[in-house]
């Protein structure tokens, strides 16, 4: 199994193709072919992060700047983070449009994945987070948009989950 | 020297910056001092002060950020001082008002307490260049007037006591607070 080079390519035309202009992130192998997209796009401003959780004080500090600004993330990246989305993001109504790479969903072959991936849609529902899954390199692109959409509109952290389907061949 | 001591010597420079404090003490003696549309008070979600003023810094160029920070909070985000360092805004000026206490939760002793943890020589080995370590008023006022002027990132660490106010409160909503925050920083942006 290896990361799909055509669909890390779709996303990140997707990411452009919503009019997005900065990235924090921190890198995973899921996410590496579209991070070092973003590093050599000289329109796209990519800060890596050293924890999940500073990336949502970047996004919002983006957000007061009216810049557009993702995140990108794993799953167990974004339970490192859940403090800024609840204490800073949902209680200020700041929007986050978060892109996870959903590790430890149906298929999953390693097995320190498992736990996180298995409550990963729990945590989501628990905190009302809307969440969509992203399987179909077809629609990824549209799902992108509207993901960035509704956390502008809703003054809210979305997810959009990137499965084993879209990210890997 | 006194937390608040140093913030009402910062203030009047603070008109044409945006700031981004903490919770808690700062953020209370900074709002008593008079509060202003540029002021964002993160009264919640420790650590990630230094967070939103890197977005604000990276994002806005012609902008100066300032950010009123807490051991207590460094402490618990040591990592962005390294994403501070990478990516070293020109236009951030970070003090850290290092009081060695949790002061607003308790008053428990922080890991800097007597000097064990030196948040000056962190910040140095996290890759900042510029960084002040000041324990008198004197000494802070000419590090923040170095910093201001300097035109790189720059840490202020700044030994005060363990007091605070003796009253808490805001007339200012939180989610008040972010929107006419963010409302004065793309009237400002509009401006130039």
């Amino acid at each position: 199994m290896t990361v799909s080079y055509d669909n890390s390519k779709t996303i990140f035309e997707g990411i452009k193709a919503a009019g997005i202009t900065s990235i924090s992130a921190l890198p995973e192998t899921w996410l590496g072919l579209l991070l070092q997209r973003a590093e050599d796009d000289p329109d796209m401003q990519l800060i890596q992060v050293a924890k999940e959780e500073e990336a949502v004080g970047i996004a919002a500090g983006a957000y007061f700047a009216g810049e557009p600004h993702i995140l990108l993330m794993q799953n167990h990246g974004m339970f490192g983070a859940l403090n800024g989305i609840v204490s800073l993001a949902q209680l200020y109504g700041i929007p986050l449009c978060m892109l996870i790479a959903v590790r430890g969903h149906w298929g999953e072959p390693y097995p320190w994945h498992t736990r996180g991936g298995i409550v990963t849609e729990g945590i989501l529902q628990a905190l009302s987070i809307p969440f969509e899954h992203a399987r179909d390199p077809e629609k990824v692109g549209k799902q992108i948009q509207e993901a960035w959409t509704f956390s502008q509109s809703s003054l809210s952290p979305v997810a959009l989950l990137l499965t084993r389907d879209l990210m890997e061949d | 020297m006194e937390r608040a001591q140093c913030i009402a010597m910062l203030y009047p420079e603070l008109e044409d910056k945006l700031v981004v404090t903490i919770m808690g003490a700062s953020a209370q003696e900074l709002y008593d001092l008079g509060h202003r549309e540029n002021f964002f008070y993160l009264q919640h979600a420790m650590g990630l002060a230094s967070s939103i003023g890197l977005g604000l810094a990276l994002h806005l160029p012609e902008e100066q950020v300032i950010v009123l920070d807490g051991d207590g909070s460094v402490l618990m985000n040591l990592g962005g001082l390294a994403t501070l360092a990478r990516y070293r805004p020109k236009n951030l000026l970070h003090i850290i008002f290092d009081n060695g206490s949790l002061l607003s939760t308790g008053g428990f002793d922080s890991h800097t307490t007597a000097g064990i943890t030196d948040l000056a020589a962190i910040a140095r080995g996290a890759g900042i260049e510029h960084v002040a370590a000041v324990d008198s008023p004197m000494d802070f006022g000419e590090a923040a007037v170095e910093a201001l002027e300097r035109d790189d990132l720059s840490v202020i660490v700044a030994k005060v006591k363990a007091v605070g106010p003796d009253n808490y409160g805001m007339d200012l909503a939180l989610p008040e607070n972010a929107f006419r925050f963010k409302r004065c920083v793309q009237e400002r942006k509009a401006a130039r």
